[in-house]
């Protein structure tokens, strides 16, 4: 593919040079030409008055699209434990399979048969289970080889596993080996009615903008998920599945985990647990302010968090940060006060069941996630809802 | 010790943002900087030279003008920089970028390969490990500690959700780092001067011997098929009234939604 400028329909305006963000539009004879700096980015073709700019394909950009039929859930394991993201993806891999008229499959390394019966009970028809005690530890060579030869025998048409530590380690690898498309930190995940590809939200530039990546031909199409973004699935202690095993024979691992350190704060599985969450930002305007939500909190029986602002002003230790740089949560109800809504925030909370947002810019991008919005200053309402709260409970 | 460390030339992210009439990136005057976590990365690879000896080469992939990373990366103690940079590599995903990155360390040689965990403006974390497979080379990462170096083995502490693993590993091999396990040094004057003066070796298509339908846009199994802002959400009611009336309507609510 390349991209080029008609120069019979180019003015010369020069709206497309300023759009491009590798200098890669220069004018000449008043007419813009795009040089070799050009990274494809598209940024120039929307820009352009004139719709003098488009992209061009090549015969080598048409290829065959590979088959594959089927959804899989990679369910992860840590200590014995299946992560919470596995159960919500199995519950997100089935609503993808009944608009791909397909099943639903599990894949789980190391674990019991009791585990792989649950991830029937929580929604899937087939569960591929090596129970080599090999797999009981994650190491990213042996998981990787092992799905790889997985997918290449049975191939399905997507795979999918949580962002985590060890989904978003070891699924590149199986994306190289595999010559498959990978999308991190998914947010969203849609079939395209038409072509029936999976379309894939991913928040990008630190969360400043959402992006839609999709793969045209490669199969699987593989995405990691932020955990808690999709809803669990409907638990049926009577579903049947099939549950098949699998050797890890052959497979060797050039790294070797030695010991497990636990290390993990009370306050952080709190905050993921909270029914209720009274969350700050900057426009608390200093530490007294901020202080208001914790007495918001008490008579709430909430958890207090924060944005990253007040994290960056000292407010709040950073534990307590939710967003694309923190925790994610969704909890019952959200309070976010005098916090504006950068997409980095949002992505961490934006799952929670009602959100109600305070902040005094009517034009503030939390508004856009909110039930309910109240513009107004933040210090002064947070005061008056506290009280009035402390009132009806006497 | 033959270490490499790969860097990307990054906008500085906190100024990105998406002009809501045309849908596209607004990067006008918007700063590059080295990615931040890359820092840690290149720190990293001078002090395991410190105790272990060997030489520092980092490698980028990107347009020419990323040769000013590479320049700082000197500056700050790195022996030498190859400038991976062609057309054909215009519109590589992270798949194209690993691929075309491994291509170059098969000419560089290495030992120890530190990464990043991943940049701020993609933040995908995958190039790192998906180079490690090109290689054939294991992985390990979120580094918080290096605890060893030997000739032969590392021994690391790997950062996960619930606390860290210490993981020990054969040469040789790639790690990808967290902001936990350094603090990454200042450019020296020396530094500032070696960056001056060094050539950065800029390799094309044709010298890394690379498969063109592994390259760029061609290579890339995944495309951007829009970028937008986020949505607004349609359910939503503004409260009206004085503050007061405000607060009182959103009492009643909380008491309907039994929160309360």
């Amino acid at each position: 593919m390349y991209i080029k400028v008609k120069s019979e329909l180019c003015t010369g305006c020069e709206a497309c040079v300023a759009s491009c963000p590798y200098d890669a539009i220069v004018i000449k004879g008043a007419k813009a030409e795009i040089t070799e700096l050009c990274q494809l980015c598209r940024a120039c073709m929307s820009v352009c008055p004139e719709g003098a700019i488009s992209e061009y394909r090549e015969a080598s950009d048409e290829k065959e699209t590979a088959q594959g039929r089927g959804v899989w859930v990679f369910a992860e394991q840590r200590e014995g434990r299946i992560a919470g993201v596995s159960l919500e993806l199995l519950g997100a891999g089935r609503g993808l399979a009944e608009k791909l008229g397909t099943e639903v499959s599990a894949v789980l390394f190391g674990g019991t048969d009791h585990d792989a019966k649950e991830l029937v009970r929580w929604g899937a028809d087939k569960v591929f289970h090596c129970d080599d005690p090999g797999f009981q530890a994650f190491n990213d060579e042996p998981y990787a080889a092992l799905l790889s030869k997985l997918i290449t025998e049975q191939k399905p048409e997507i795979v999918l596993t949580g962002a985590t530590p060890i989904g978003r380690s070891f699924f590149p690898r199986v994306a190289a080996k595999l010559r498959a498309g990978l999308t991190a930190d998914c947010t969203s995940l849609e079939i395209d009615p038409e072509t029936k590809n999976l379309l894939q939200v991913r928040p990008a530039f630190g969360g400043n903008i959402m992006a839609t990546i999709f793969c045209p031909h490669a199969r699987p199409q593989m995405a990691t998920v932020r955990p808690r973004v999709m809803k669990r699935g409907t638990y049926d202690e009577a579903r049947i599945g099939e549950i098949i095993k699998v050797s890890a024979k052959g497979i060797a691992s050039r790294t070797k985990v030695v010991e497990t350190v636990k290390e993990v704060s009370e306050l952080a599985i709190n905050l993921q647990d909270a029914n209720i969450i009274v969350a700050g930002g900057r426009g608390m305007g200093n530490e007294k302010g901020f202080q208001l939500l914790h007495d918001l909190a008490e008579v709430l029986g909430a958890s207090v968090a924060a944005s990253r602002g007040a994290v960056d002003e000292g407010w709040i230790p950073y534990r307590h940060q939710i967003g694309q740089t923190g925790k994610t949560v969704s909890p019952k109800l959200y309070i976010a006060c005098g916090i504006s809504g950068a997409v980095q925030h949002l992505v961490g909370m934006q799952s929670s069941d009602v959100i109600i947002a305070i902040n005094k810019n009517p034009d503030a991008p939390i508004f856009n996630v909110a039930t309910y919005g109240i513009v107004g200053d933040a210090n002064e309402i947070v005061l008056m809802l506290t009280k009035k709260i402390k009132d009806l409970k006497g | 010790m033959r270490i490499v460390v790969c860097i990307k030339q990054v906008p500085d992210s906190a100024e990105v943002r998406i002009n809501p009439e045309t849908n596209t990136l607004i990067r006008d005057g918007v700063p590059t900087i080295i990615n931040p976590y890359d820092l840690h990365a290149l720190e990293a690879g001078l002090q395991i030279r410190e105790t272990a000896g060997g030489k520092v080469t980092v490698l980028t992939m990107g347009p020419p003008q990323a040769e000013t990373a590479l320049r700082e990366a000197i500056a700050m103690g790195a022996d030498e920089a190859v400038l991976l940079t062609d057309r054909a590599f215009a519109g590589s995903d992270t798949w194209a970028t690993a691929y075309t990155l491994a291509k170059a360390v098969e000419h560089i040689g290495a030992d120890v390969i530190l990464c990043g965990k991943q940049a701020i403006d993609g933040d995908t974390a995958q190039v790192g490990p998906e180079m490690a497979e090109f290689l054939d080379m294991p992985h390990i990462s979120y580094i918080r500690k290096i605890v060893d170096v030997a000739a032969d083995k590392l021994i690391v502490q790997r950062l996960m959700d619930d606390g860290y693993d210490v993981v020990e590993s054969s040469l040789p091999l790639l790690l990808t780092v967290v902001k936990e396990l350094n603090v990454p040094r200042l450019p020296s004057l020396k530094g500032k001067m070696a960056a001056k003066k060094a050539e950065i070796r800029k390799m094309s298509a044709a010298d890394l011997k690379a498969d063109e339908k592994n390259l760029g846009l061609n290579g890339s199994p995944t495309q951007v098929k829009n970028i937008f802002a986020p949505e607004a959400k349609t359910d939503r009611t503004m409260l009206e009234g004085t503050p007061d009336e405000k607060v009182d309507t959103l009492l009643k609510e909380l008491v309907r939604l039994k929160c309360i």
